[in-house]
């Protein structure tokens, strides 16, 4: 299936609905000032919409949408679920978050939602100059959120570093398409691939040009060297929209990433294994970069004081994880990836959501202030964050056990010297415990001070908090459907 | 009786949902606690009665799918080995509820978690597939870091985050040892079972290994240095014990008495149960190394530490590690004495250890510190408890007629005729435990009557019932080994004849 503009758009509901929804948060914005629940009810509503839209097309035939720039299969409504997933999550977040009550809420739920409109079209892209503009869709939209918060000095240091970072890594990455393009006259993959299997090629300029587009994925996956923006902006952006970006743009980045080096410039051979362009050793650099990504990711979470900012660099420590499953060139490094998303959807998200909880009475996401959380009235936010902190540890009988078991296991598959790469994951996730369990620690261990205020949670935050924690409980231990679901979806287009 | 296996690991589950309901009643929660503890060791009990001690093989098996894409099922079964740690986490889970009474903290949290650990224990004992197997093992670590943190002593965060860090080091290595054993096995699966039956099909071939190539170790033996490190730290083997004292002297005694008695066999048992019928070649060039002379270091080093100590709880604390190195040292000797007598020195530790550890958590409820120097004469301010030390003490001496003496002599005897020199060396550790332990009675026990515990009252009937079940143990089963020896003969055999052609 190949269509051309009209004939595609029937396929192109989910985003009309996003469209249409963002459209009216603007008008009513406008109309109604200062009605912070309809708001977010509306976004909420337009987003369960979207999803069922998205869900229905799971029936459609797959194929190449608007001359070939859209692709429509498997994986790329997976990432569009994972995205809204994260943004319904968000926007229920934000309806009790004390930060978001000194914002323009109008416009906070339509850029958020323009920023999963950009999602959508990084999951389906196919061709370069899309992914290009929906990437930069996401990340214009990304730096005005971070930077949301008005009179807040971190806030807008955090959104001017993004913007900075996010400029270099953009134009780096387009500065490799360039290349791409010369190389092969074509911007399209499939197009790509065909001039690449044909023709002659210079090794080293491919592989240049591939380091190069590499830069402005990883700047959104978060790995090392291009991580340095994320603590800044993890910390200074308003919480539920941290959570949003820590998982959403993650992993709209590993579906553009997957999607140009897997059936975009590889090939799948019969064995579900992939094989890359002689000569132009790609999985090589992710090998060697994502040990030191969750290296250093680990590392630098260890004496980190403030909350988020741990957070931060433990999401570098798993986009490593991840990358382990993007390096190893098999289908089932993949679907271990995909598994990975959702699981790390579930778990960071609820860590955050704790972080809001607790940063909504005691104004705060320093880790001293939890001293104690568990005696001070606030025992059951208290387990849950345990849960989840255990669960980003990859202990059983949590999900992220279950993920990383995954994710090591389609390495150790490999054999030979990615035993090298599974033994640097294993002793990376030994670190990572300590400083999870210092969190535990001072929640549990620690004693509360006398003038330490007791925390009294209203009911209806639980609503979210209990299903994530008991979702990350049974992920752990029944996770045939996730996995079945994983890999069903990394049936890719290609012609 | 089917799924008995299943039942004995979640009724325990079962107790801490519903510990956790319950109103906020100190004294219903710790009866509900206790009675949880029941059915297991009622069950453990019927397991020991009902197993067919002739057969070798696992016995009692339940397989069930759990994740069929993945091959892993979940898979439980016993054999003679097994079942003597069953009955002895079964035993001391249902002790220290009772010897927990006195936690006075956080009472629903102290026993949910605790009837957690227990859970955790049994599936350990039980699984016999790997994946279900690294489940349990890790699942236990939370509520133990957990009971450690929170109910310890001053420092007990630092001795709870140690415990974990070490045991998460070694159970990743754990984890790759596994998931490599699981492409290598064909088909592709995590059940033990097939495993061992595929034991000479793991390759032995010199792989090179930087810089380790003069060692000329192949897959196999990779795979078990990996399984080995996990295990060995459970043990705990020098030099991996450090967590061992720290973990010990800040745990509350109950808990104490769980890692004594039930969690350092767990690195034994895995062993046993993984390495050496799965990887026979590589168990048979390690041994003398990794466990026998290890063990006869553990011994020699472990007794010598105690004997430095100045706390009566670091005392015992040491002690567990000289008397693993008789497991271990037994373990590598490959003779029927030697391997029965490192698992009845398993079986006998848990108990004596046991009773020590509450014996030292009466007095420390007394005095409230447990500086050796600090006390002297309690003989004649308590003379009952006076008694049970002294039977604990010589049991853990290896005095005839008690439980210790049996499983010593079995391992000397059985390494005697391999490993003469490491023999000697055994031996002589049992000559400074003596010496520590007869020193450790005379200063707290013998001379004048410190003036400041003559007031102390005597041993009271809720700890007496805890220790008299251990005593009658220790006694029983120095006069009659084969109530456990019966139970773990065929089993270590079919073990042994495993390894036996690679020697």
């Amino acid at each position: 299936m190949d269509l051309k503009n009209v004939a595609s758009l029937t396929y192109f509901c989910p985003e009309f609905i996003l469209s249409a929804t963002i459209l009216i948060l603007i008008i009513l914005d406008l109309l109604a000032a200062r009605q912070r629940r309809g708001l977010a009810m509306v976004a909420l509503v337009g987003c369960v919409a979207v999803l069922i839209a998205t869900l229905d097309l799971y029936s459609a035939q797959p194929g190449y949408l608007f001359h070939r720039m859209m692709i429509l299969d498997n994986f790329s409504l997976f990432f569009k679920v994972v995205s809204l997933a994260a943004a319904i999550l968000c926007i229920w977040m934000s309806l009790s978050s004390n930060e978001i009550k000194q914002v323009h809420e109008g416009e906070y739920y339509t850029l958020l939602l323009t920023c999963v409109l950009g999602m959508f079209f990084m999951a389906s892209s196919c061709n370069l100059l899309m992914a290009y503009l929906s990437l930069e869709l996401v990340s214009l939209t990304s730096y005005v959120l971070t930077g949301f918060l008005p009179h807040n000095r971190r806030s807008s240091e955090a959104a001017l570093k993004y913007l900075i970072y996010g400029g270099v890594a953009s134009g780096t990455m387009i500065y490799g398409m360039s290349w791409v393009y010369g190389m092969t006259g074509s911007l399209d993959y499939v197009a790509i691939q065909t001039a690449l299997s044909q023709g002659p090629y210079n090794k080293a300029a491919l592989f240049m040009a591939f380091i190069f587009i590499l830069a402005g994925f990883g700047y959104k996956i978060v790995f090392v060297p291009f991580h340095m923006w994320s603590p800044d902006v993890y910390q200074g952006a308003p919480t539920p929209f941290t959570a949003f970006l820590s998982v959403a743009s993650n992993a709209s980045g590993i579906a553009i990433m997957i999607r140009f080096f897997y059936p975009g410039v590889s090939r799948l051979l019969p064995s579900g294994d992939w094989a890359f362009l002689s000569g132009v050793e790609w999985p090589q650099v992710l090998l060697f970069l994502s040990m030191i990504t969750m290296t250093i990711g680990n590392l630098c979470a260890l004496n980190q004081r403030n909350l988020k900012r741990m957070l931060a660099y433990s999401g570098i420590a798993h986009a490593g994880y991840m990358m382990m499953g993007l390096a190893v060139l098999n289908n089932d490094g993949l679907s271990a990836i995909l598994f990975y998303v959702v699981v790390y959807l579930i778990m960071n998200v609820g860590a955050f959501l704790v972080v809001a909880m607790i940063a909504n009475v005691t104004g705060d996401e320093d880790i001293e202030t939890y001293r104690g959380l568990a005696w001070r009235g606030a025992i059951v936010p208290a387990v849950c964050m345990a849960v989840f902190l255990f669960s980003l540890t990859g202990l059983p009988p949590f999900a992220g056990f279950i993920g990383k078991f995954f994710l090591f296991s389609a390495v150790l598959k490999q054999g030979g010297a990615f035993g090298a790469l599974a033994l640097v994951a294993a002793i990376n996730s030994v670190i990572s415990l300590y400083y999870y369990a210092k969190v535990v620690k001072t929640m549990f261990l620690d004693m509360p001070n006398p003038e330490d205020k007791t925390i009294s949670i209203a009911i209806n935050d639980f609503t979210l908090l209990i299903p994530l924690t008991v979702l990350t409980v049974l992920f752990g231990v029944y996770f045939s459907p996730l996995v079945k679901y994983a890999s069903q979806s990394l049936r890719f287009f290609i012609k | 009786m089917d799924n008995v296996l299943t039942y004995m690991t979640f009724i325990p589950v079962a107790g801490a949902a519903v510990v956790l309901a319950l109103p906020n009643n100190a004294k219903l929660i710790r009866w509900v606690s206790a009675a949880a503890t029941v059915p297991p060791l009622l069950l453990a009990i019927w397991l020991f009665k009902n197993f067919d001690r002739a057969k070798a093989g696992f016995q009692f098996i339940e397989d069930y799918y759990w994740i069929p894409s993945f091959n892993i099922s979940y898979t439980m079964g016993v054999d003679g080995l097994s079942i003597s740690m069953i009955l002895l986490t079964a035993l001391l889970s249902f002790i220290c509820i009772f010897a927990s009474f006195g936690i006075e903290k956080a009472v629903k949290g102290y026993f949910a978690l605790f009837l957690l650990l227990d859970a955790g224990m049994m599936g350990v004992f039980c699984a016999l597939d790997f994946f279900l197997f690294y489940v349990f093992w890790e699942v236990m670590l939370l509520p133990m870091y957990f009971l450690i943190g929170i109910w310890g002593g001053p420092r007990r965060e630092y001795a709870a985050i140690k415990f974990f860090l070490y045991t998460l080091f070694g159970s990743v290595l754990m984890l790759l040892a596994i998931l490599a054993l699981y492409f290598t096995t064909n088909p592709h699966t995590f059940d033990m079972r097939i495993m061992m039956a595929q034991a000479n099909n793991y390759s032995t071939t010199v792989l090179p290994i930087w810089p380790f190539n003069h060692l000329r170790w192949g897959f196999q033996h990779v795979i078990w240095m990996a399984l080995f490190i996990g295990f060995a730290i459970k043990i705990p083997a020098f030099p991996f014990h450090t967590w061992l004292p720290d973990a010990h002297v800040e745990a509350p005694t109950a808990i104490s008495v769980i890692l004594a008695g039930v969690l350092l066999k767990m690195g034994t048992y895995g062993i046993l149960r993984t390495n050496f019928p799965m990887l026979p070649a590589a168990t048979a060039d390690m041994a003398y190394w990794l466990l026998g002379a290890l063990g006869a270091w553990n011994i020699i080093y472990g007794a010598l530490c105690a004997m430095a100590q100045k706390d009566l709880k670091k005392l015992v604390a040491y002690s567990s590690v000289s008397h693993m190195g008789y497991v271990m040292l037994g373990m590598a000797s490959f003779t029927t004495q030697g391997l029965n007598g490192a698992v009845l020195q398993m079986f006998n530790h848990g108990t004596i250890t046991g009773m020590l550890f509450l014996l030292v958590g009466v007095i420390y409820d007394r005095a409230h510190h447990r500086e050796i120097e600090g006390f002297g004469g309690i003989a004649a301010i308590m003379p009952v408890y006076t008694g049970v030390t002294a039977l604990a003490f010589f049991a853990s001496m290896g005095l005839p007629g008690l439980s210790g003496f049996i499983s010593e002599v079995l391992v000397l005897l059985g390494t005697w005729q391999k490993y003469p020199v490491l023999t000697i060396c055994g031996a002589s550790g049992v000559i400074l435990t003596a010496g520590y332990l007869l020193w450790t009675i005379q200063r707290v026990f013998l001379g004048p009557p410190n003036e400041k515990y003559l007031k102390m009252p005597e041993i009271n009937g809720r700890e007496m019932f805890t220790l008299v079940p251990l005593g009658a143990i220790v006694i029983l089963v120095g006069i009659y080994p084969s109530v456990v020896l019966d139970l773990l003969r065929a089993s270590l055999d079919q073990i042994n004849q495993v390894i036996i052609p690679h020697l």
